[in-house]
């Protein structure tokens, strides 16, 4: 077991310390729980039949790679993006281009996502992040939909309609389409950003995004610039949401604006909050309660947003460490 | 330069900035005093859109549908107040967004629910859709009627605000919450008071925008952000700014729509320009916001007293 | 002597609010220089100053003959200089520990890097354990929540906090507010073992500790130098007594 108190140290009495220790244990251990299961979804489903719920886990581990990385921003650093889904939208965006350009090589494709978003993350962080609480929100908000309205300006990628992708990704004779393969190749991405989550808040860098984010005077005291590791933190997040954005290219073969809107930015906060912000399964678990919602309670009622909405203020107000929060009882 | 065609845009324009003025003075107010951000704001302007349309198609007045929708938006805001958002007042900006998107959630559905996937158009009373001449411009009635009830509303509440006791208590209880309640001013009937009259005065929006765009669902959900992007450029809290920058997007927005595809058109093929021209007049909308957020971060007309 | 802090002509204005006025100081090497100054005189203002937080309106700041008036903070840190504040300024949500090995990692000129542990970094636990034995707390401390701390505890933390990596000038903002005469006392010696080793200088308010500590004082009234002198000139100052001392007794 980890532990973060040095043995000759270590009080007899459990301090509240040691009981954040516990939970955060327990959340990591809860994330290879999760992702040993997930690794069984499909061999289980397709057992009963019942491919369609692999595709809806499948969009859910999509959903939350996106959302991991915004829980890192928003967990770590508390910077509150209401414009992370424009990079969801400019991976998707980058691969569809590509495509419809013939270059279907995904190391080609990869490199532009990557590129591209750090960028994109570089700039407007650099602008963004001069600012505090709700200027930044309002900033991010402002730069996700100046994209958002340059793709709906651009008619040539499909404008408004959006851009349908005929080619997936080849690397070399891989082909990241293919829908059983294309599964644990999210699956692994997920793993790597949850684990490498996991790790980094335990890391130097960490520990200076959480400084940063409780007392920024003491950070700048010590001789830290906080603005530029949020800097790099900014970055790292796009680029992993971005990287969502081209595994989701690959699985729906479409991307439309609407996936850049502000909606779907809140969406996102959305999944952060209701798994839990700062825990490793909370995005997993916030994004598998999104799509189960939606898919269940879409079969059941067409007005399932209403009970959504009602779930959402309720648990905004009521459980604010979200689901894993309960769970593991930490705290925030 | 066609001159009517210039002049019918900059009516456009103004009109617009004026709508626009009407939902930022709430969504600032709101901001200023309680610290609160509203993505629910545009709610307002939704149902008292709904709820004149019915009204008017049903009784085939217009009027009659401002005169009930009003009384019944502000119930809605007295209600959304009481039963949610004073428990947000002290939260963090973060739970403040969540709450008001699943309000959003809420509403869309409801409205859904009730009226129907489809929106509403609203059938203008005959004595409005004429045509009107000012020194040999021709412009439309209703449009020119729309800036005339905006600009009023604007100069009433800017009245209301400065001279009146019940605005000294506003101010009072945005520049200082304690003093105000230490002076006896129930900070907490003040805070709904002035959701309420946000409230209201967003569903004046929405009636106004009605008869040209028609009511629809999620009709609140783009132009709350162009609100909030007002305010920001304005000055959070201030009604000054808040004018003064809805004019200036609404013209922006409006005068780039109508101009930017003919100006491209110079450069690139008219398909091309015809469809970034549009989305090239809202980019500038956000690129003048940032820029006001490096240059002025607390915007143009920051309130005196914060 | 060479000088550890010089300050020429700085002025700041809040508003119409003159708060620092043609503010000049010659701190040498290795002294403990105390400035004293009645509520609201602009001791705050002027080390926030010092250490880059405030922009002057005018003047400069030089600290061993570099100018640094233009630099930012973190790069004020980088040189050398650390400071305490008057309300405390700590990390309320991270542990004891990770507040000390936040400022070791700074001064060890560690760019924090992505991937290395701190939690289980032996060598980090241990230095912040000898970073808490400085100010006699002791190392079982290090787990607790910063905002379970006592105030004196958080006042003793912030001075560990400053003295960590041996900066070469320590700027103390009333390192004893609202510590009980017992805990004053103890802060008093841990302050005197500072003595020689390196340059501090001190805003206190509590008299009987700044004249003990101090080999010289500046005094400001309303944001302006009113004198300068050792503990005994300063006693005996007509003018230290009229605008400040006499407005105390
Ligand atoms: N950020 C600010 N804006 C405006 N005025 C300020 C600001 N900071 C300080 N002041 C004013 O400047 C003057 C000096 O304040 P400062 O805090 O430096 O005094 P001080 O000597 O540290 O007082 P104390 O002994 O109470 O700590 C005071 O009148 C204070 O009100
Ligand atoms: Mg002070």
């Amino acid at each position: 077991m980890p532990n973060t108190i040095p043995a000759r140290a270590r009080p007899a009495m459990l301090t509240s310390r040691a009981v954040q220790a516990r939970a955060a244990d327990r959340d990591l251990v809860a994330a290879f729980v999760l992702l040993a299961l997930l690794a069984a979804t499909p061999l289980v489903l397709s057992a009963f039949g019942q491919e369609f719920w692999t595709d809806v886990v499948l969009r859910a581990m999509i959903l939350a790679i996106a959302a991991a990385s915004l829980n890192f921003l928003i967990g770590l650093g508390g910077l509150v993006s209401l414009g992370h889904a424009a990079f969801l939208g400019i991976g998707g965006y980058a691969t569809g281009i590509l495509a419809d350009f013939d270059i279907d090589n995904g190391f080609i494709q990869l490199a532009a996502v990557l590129g591209a978003s750090a960028l994109f993350a570089l700039v407007t962080g650099m602008v963004a992040l001069r600012t505090k609480g709700v200027h930044f929100i309002m900033i991010t908000l402002a730069f996700a939909q100046m994209v958002y309205f340059t793709m709906i300006g651009l008619r040539q990628f499909g404008g408004d309609d959006g851009l349908t992708i005929n080619y997936t990704s080849m690397f070399g004779g891989f082909d990241l389409g293919r829908k059983d393969t294309l599964y644990y190749v999210v699956l692994a991405v997920l793993a790597v950003v949850m684990l490498g989550y996991a790790r980094l808040r335990k890391s130097d860098f960490g520990l200076l995004l959480k400084a940063a984010k409780g007392n920024e005077r003491r950070v700048s005291a010590v001789g830290f610039d906080p603005y530029r590791y949020r800097l790099a933190a900014y970055v790292v997040a796009g680029m992993t949401c971005a990287l969502a954005g081209f595994l989701d290219a690959n699985f729906t073969s479409f991307v439309t604006p609407g996936s850049m809107s502000w909606i779907t930015s809140a969406e996102l906060i959305f999944i952060v909050i209701v798994g839990g912000v700062a825990t490793i399964c909370g995005p997993i678990v916030g994004a598998l309660v999104f799509l189960l919602i939606e898919e269940i309670m879409g079969g059941v009622t067409v007005y399932w947003h209403f009970w959504f909405g009602l779930f959402l203020i309720a648990i905004v107000l009521f459980a604010r460490n979200g689901l894993v929060g309960l769970l593991t009882g930490g705290r925030r | 330069m066609d001159t009517v065609l210039f002049a019918n845009q900059l009516l456009n324009g103004i009109q617009l900035g004026l709508i626009l003025f009407l939902l930022a003075a709430g969504l600032s107010l709101v901001f200023g005093i309680m610290d609160f951000i509203n993505l629910a704001h545009g709610v307002f302007y939704m149902i008292g859109a709904y709820v004149c349309a019915s009204i008017a198609i049903a009784s085939g007045s217009f009027v009659l549908g401002i005169v009930i929708a009003l009384p019944v938006t502000l119930a809605f805001g007295l209600a959304a107040e009481w039963l949610i958002v004073r428990h947000f007042y002290k939260r963090d900006h973060l739970d403040q967004v969540l709450a008001t998107f699943g309000m959003v959630l809420c509403a869309d559905t409801a409205v859904k629910y009730f009226w129907g996937p489809q929106g509403l158009s609203v059938p203008l009373p005959a004595w409005l859709s004429g045509q009107i001449s000012l020194a040999g411009v021709t412009l439309p009635g209703y449009r020119l009627f729309i800036t005339v009830v905006a600009a009023a509303v604007a100069i009433a509440l800017w009245q209301v605000i400065a001279r009146t006791r019940v605005g000294m208590m506003v101010r009072a209880s945005a520049s200082n919450e304690e003093m105000a309640r230490a002076l006896g001013i129930e900070t907490r009937m003040v805070f709904a008071l002035v959701f309420a009259i946000g409230a209201v005065l967003a569903a004046i929006a929405g009636i106004m925008v009605a008869p040209i765009t028609g009511a629809s669902i999620g009709m609140g959900n783009q132009v709350v952000i162009l609100a909030l992007v007002v305010i920001i450029i304005g000055g959070i809290g201030s009604i000054f700014g808040a004018f003064v920058a809805a004019i200036g997007v609404g013209l922006i927005d409006t005068l780039g729509r109508a101009y930017l595809p003919t100006i491209l058109g110079a450069v690139f093929s008219p398909s091309v320009a015809s469809s970034a021209g549009p989305s090239l007049a809202s980019i500038l909308i956000y690129v003048t916001m940032t820029l006001v957020l490096i240059f002025r971060p607390s915007g143009l007309f920051p309130p005196a007293n914060r | 002597m060479s000088l550890a802090l010089e300050v020429r002509d700085l002025n700041k204005f809040f508003g119409g609010l003159h708060a620092t006025r043609n503010v000049s100081m010659a701190v040498p090497k290795g002294e403990l220089h105390a400035v004293i100054g009645p509520n609201g005189a602009g001791k705050t203002t002027l080390i926030s100053q010092l250490f880059g937080e405030l922009r002057p309106n005018s003047g400069q700041v030089l600290v061993d003959g570099r100018d640094v008036t233009h630099r930012p903070v973190h790069e004020r840190a980088g040189l050398g200089m650390a400071r305490s504040f008057q309300i405390t300024t700590l990390v309320r949500d991270l542990s004891v520990g990770e507040n000390v090995i936040l400022a070791l990692l700074a001064r060890r000129g560690h760019a924090g890097r992505f991937w290395r542990r701190v939690d289980r970094n032996a060598e980090l636990q241990d230095a912040a354990g000898l970073a808490l034995a400085r100010i006699g707390m002791d190392p079982s401390h290090l787990p607790r929540r910063v905002s379970d701390l006592s105030h004196g505890e958080q006042r003793l933390l912030e001075l560990a906090i400053a003295l960590v990596g041996e900066p070469s000038l320590i700027l103390l903002d009333e390192p004893m507010a609202g510590l009980g005469s017992e805990e004053s006392r103890a802060m008093t010696r841990l302050l005197a073992q500072l003595k020689g080793k390196t340059t501090v200088l001190l805003v206190e308010h509590d008299m009987e500790a700044v004249f003990e500590l101090a080999d010289r004082l500046t005094v400001l009234v309303r944001g302006e130098v009113v004198a300068v002198g050792t503990p005994d000139q300063i006693r005996n100052d007509e003018r230290v007594r009229e605008a400040y001392l006499g407005e105390d007794a």
